[in-house]
């Protein structure tokens, strides 16, 4: 029987520590949509997307009323267009991106991912085509999100796509422009990409996937926060405990969503993604999270210790909470979207090298942080084979979203709102050049697994 | 179905009658009630079973909502199972 104490501790959570559902996610696969000319193929996906989602966002809006339980975003994903387009006879997939914008506007979600393509040991001519139509797909899209996975811990490191994809992230903010280079937002480098992330810029419907799934996305570093306000100078042993009993709690709550949206849409349930996922709110902020644990600022040593021990900690209690569990569950630490990361930034106790530190033991990786505009595509190249690198060797998923913002300097600030928040110019220190390293391409061959020292 | 009710406000003469006359109109059976008042404010949890109710949850949301506007509270009416999914196992 449940008590008063727990009814109330429920609703405060909501609504003063900002718990939510971050999002309800519908995966779509498009396999079996494939034509040879791109104008059926387009017909094909948009026929299918709408029909698949038709009503998502009405059954996440009945369970959000119903519950009293806010489910900020409905999403869709859908399988990798490089190879669900493979068979068009095209040499540009910018007519898909359009589709996907229009079937996404149509269906009423807030963003559709999977223009995307998975190149970690090499490329087809599907793939190609689709990574040379992302700057101008990400430019003429409103809610399309974009991602490549070029590496993995079994396939080792792309470089030949890590340089492209440097200059396609230059390319895509030139485009971009008028908007602050917004299109940079929807565009996520990979290594070890999950096939059924319920996030963006990252989500899409992996080929091992079902016809149709529905994943759920939690969030709440608020709670967690106010969970470690009672706890000022207790040892770890009692940091951790608390943690992993509010993450429970948490998940609990996301697969009653996921259980009731996946009846209700007649869609098998895929995954929850244990995720404590910031947003630009005050108190929604998994930097104020860390610091809560004794650190004046985040980015002071000791704070990647203190992220993998949150992180670890969101996992063990998430997964009890859960039948079923992926994505890229752990603690995000995108800049933009969370306001104690941008107070870090501001004060200057967080540059892009101690966030490089971090994605050792975050959930993903470098995540939404405004870079000059005039960084080269080189240097941008040379920070994702880092995060590759990171990822390949520990076996964990990273990821790189920088958003190289024209005309911007160090000291200026950019606003993207709603989820995507603002963001102060963070400096890349180290100004030497990568180029040479950059230029050889090939590949770099999968790590050993053993001798793990 | 067993919903919860919650009601925050500043107190007045009435709250309790109007509350369950709206709930007793629609057949809804009030299983528990709890309420108190700290520093002026009027704090009650309601917990109700509304498998015989000729409506749905929204539209009492909706009507309870109307009410609360009415009266200055805010009322919130909540499927009971999310406070079961969070706390027992």
């Amino acid at each position: 029987m449940i008590t008063i104490d727990d009814i109330m501790e429920t609703n405060r959570m909501i609504t003063e520590n900002k718990l939510d559902v971050r999002t309800i996610t519908m995966g779509i696969s498009l396999r079996d949509c494939a034509h040879p000319n791109i104008k059926n193929f387009c017909e094909n996906i948009y026929d299918k997307i709408t029909k698949s989602a038709e009503f998502l966002v009405k059954t996440g809006e009945d369970i959000e009323a119903e519950y009293g339980i806010p489910i900020i975003h409905k999403r869709i994903s859908v399988t990798p267009i490089a190879i669900a387009a493979e068979a068009c006879d095209t040499d540009t997939f910018v007519p898909v991106a359009e589709t996907l914008d229009k079937a996404g506007k149509a269906v009423g979600v807030n963003f559709i991912g999977g223009f995307s393509a998975l190149v970690e040991k090499g490329y087809t001519r599907g793939d190609h085509t689709l990574i040379s139509s992302i700057p101008q797909a990400l430019a003429s899209t409103d809610i399309v999100c974009s991602s490549i996975n070029l590496a993995s811990t079994k396939a080792g490191i792309n470089m030949d796509a890590v340089r492209e994809m440097g200059e396609v992230v230059k390319r895509t903010a030139e485009l971009t422009r008028d908007q602050q280079a917004i299109g940079c937002a929807k565009l996520v480098v990979f290594a070890n990409a999950p096939g059924d992330n319920p996030f963006m810029a990252g989500a899409f419907h992996g080929v091992s996937e079902a016809d149709k799934v529905v994943s759920v996305g939690v969030s709440g570093p608020g709670v967690v926060k106010h969970a470690l306000e009672g706890l000022r100078g207790k040892d770890f042993t009692e940091v951790a405990e608390t943690i992993k009993r509010t993450a429970f709690k948490i998940t609990r709550v996301g697969q009653l969503v996921a259980r009731e949206a996946s009846k209700r849409l007649g869609v098998p349930f895929g995954i929850i993604d244990l995720s404590l996922a910031p947003t630009p709110a005050v108190g929604d902020s998994v930097a104020n999270v860390i610091e809560e644990m004794g650190l004046e600022s985040c980015g002071a040593p000791g704070t990647t210790a203190a992220l993998a021990l949150l992180n670890d900690a969101v996992k063990k209690g998430g997964l009890m909470a859960s039948s079923h569990v992926g994505g890229l569950s752990g603690a995000f630490i995108p800049v933009s979207e969370d306001k104690g990361m941008i107070d870090a930034v501001n004060r200057g106790s967080l540059s892009i090298e101690k966030l490089e530190a971090m994605t050792c033991v975050c959930s993903v990786g470098l995540d939404m942080i405004a870079i000059e505009g005039d960084t080269s595509a080189a240097t941008i190249s040379g920070i994702i084979a880092d995060e590759a690198a990171i990822g390949m060797i520990n076996n964990k998923t990273t990821a790189v979203r920088v958003i190289p913002v024209p005309g911007k300097k160090v000291g200026d600030m950019v606003e993207y709102g709603g989820l995507l928040g603002y963001c102060p110019i963070v400096p890349v220190q180290n100004k030497f050049s990568s180029d040479a390293f950059i230029a050889r391409g090939g590949r770099i061959p999968a790590p050993i697994r053993s001798l793990t020292n | 179905m067993k919903i919860v009710v919650t009601i925050v406000g500043k107190d007045r003469v009435g709250i309790i009658a109007k509350v369950s006359g709206v709930l007793a109109e629609n057949n809804v059976n009030i299983l528990s009630v709890n309420q108190n008042i700290m520093d002026g404010f009027f704090n009650m949890v309601l917990i109700a079973e509304m498998q015989d109710s000729q409506v749905k949850l929204k539209e009492l949301q909706d009507i309870l909502h109307k009410k609360g506007d009415e009266m200055g509270l805010e009322i919130k009416v909540q499927h009971q199972e999310i406070f079961n999914a969070m706390h027992s196992i």
